[in-house]
């Protein structure tokens, strides 16, 4: 596997599910104010809370991968919300002060 | 997403394919679009308008909240020289996801023991660039300071609005090749477009650091240039 191959998670979830592993696959859909982050990015985790990728700076990953073992037992999509004004703001906030919005799926 | 979508995007991607993905929020449908120029309204509008930004977001269409995620190719750098600056930038490029092709049509310096997994081409840039154009998602880095090789694919750069044109050398090699670039017809405002002495001035020392001063200044470029242009 070359280095561009290892940096995409995208690639990562197809791989993995073609092994036979359960993926859900994390997506940045908003982003408010100082987020490390664009729109657009994706963290990827596997049955076992593996991961590839981010969504943000490593502020909040520990609380999505949580999540997205949830979606991965239900199979219901989640919307997930982070920021500074959030209740979890002392555990998993965003440190910079940014707000984001993070969609989380099963893949199919 | 379903599997089946997932594989359709990586493919697209692989083979530099455009492409938008539309999410719909409330159920986690996902289509996939792999350039897709046709697509209906009031969705097309979104499409296209992702396409020409780059930018993924959510919006509105008919009290429906989508999620468009954009998927552009990468740009490329084609870099005219595989001396050891190459070497170098030839493994940073990948990290920073910028696809890289290097030419020259010096076999003693382009070999594959020098650039193990590197799309290297041992030839004149003259007959290369005929068979694969550059474009304005193309940063050219001409790092031989050899007027034979790099004046034409430097010339070319400037002509296909590469986003990027960069050239090693010193300012007294630089001021001689303004020169000859202006009786190849180019003029004064355009070849200011080239960087040169190539590289962000971090002070750079080693060919290591000169390809990391010379990817950040790339980086620099195209993340700066000028959409409205399609520059």
């Amino acid at each position: 596997m070359t280095a561009p191959d290892m940096l995409d998670p995208l690639k990562t979830a197809e791989t993995w599910k073609s092994d036979g592993r359960e993926v859900a696959i994390a997506t940045v859909v908003e982003t408010w104010g100082s987020a490390p982050r664009q729109a657009g990015s994706h963290l990827v985790i596997d049955g076992e809370g593996n991961f590839e990728g981010s969504v943000s700076g490593g502020c909040v990953e520990g609380a999505v991968i949580t999540e997205a073992l949830d979606v991965i037992a239900s199979g219901n999509a989640k919307m997930l919300e982070f920021g500074v004004a959030d209740e979890t703001a002392w555990r998993v906030g965003l440190s910079c002060g940014g707000r984001i919005q993070v969609f989380v799926e099963r893949l199919g | 997403m379903r599997f089946e979508d997932l594989k359709k995007l990586n493919e697209a991607r692989a083979t530099r394919k455009a492409v938008v993905t539309v999410t719909d929020l409330a159920t986690g449908e996902a289509q996939v679009l792999v350039e897709s120029g046709s697509v209906g309204a009031p969705l097309g509008e979104a499409v296209a308008k992702a396409l020409r930004s780059g930018k993924a977001g959510a919006v509105d269409v008919e009290g429906q909240a989508l999620f468009l995620n954009v998927y552009l190719p990468p740009p490329r750098i084609v870099v005219i020289g595989a001396v050891h600056i190459s070497q170098a930038l030839a493994r940073l490029a990948p990290v920073a996801g910028y696809d890289l092709t290097i030419i020259d049509p010096r076999t003693a310096f382009a070999t594959e023991e020098r650039f193990e997994g590197v799309e290297l081409v041992a030839d004149w840039p003259e007959d290369v660039l005929k068979q694969h154009p550059l474009d304005a998602y193309t940063a050219l880095a001409a790092v031989t300071h050899d007027p034979k090789i790099d004046d034409f694919p430097l010339s070319q750069a400037l002509k296909s609005g590469c986003f990027y044109v960069g050239a090693l050398g010193s300012r007294k090699t630089h001021a001689k090749r303004v020169e000859r670039l202006m009786e190849m017809g180019h003029s004064e405002e355009e070849i200011t477009r080239i960087a040169a002495p190539i590289g962000l001035d971090i002070g750079a020392a080693t060919p290591a650091e000169i390809a990391l001063s010379t990817l950040a200044q790339i980086v620099q470029a195209f993340r700066r240039r000028d959409l409205v242009t399609g520059r």
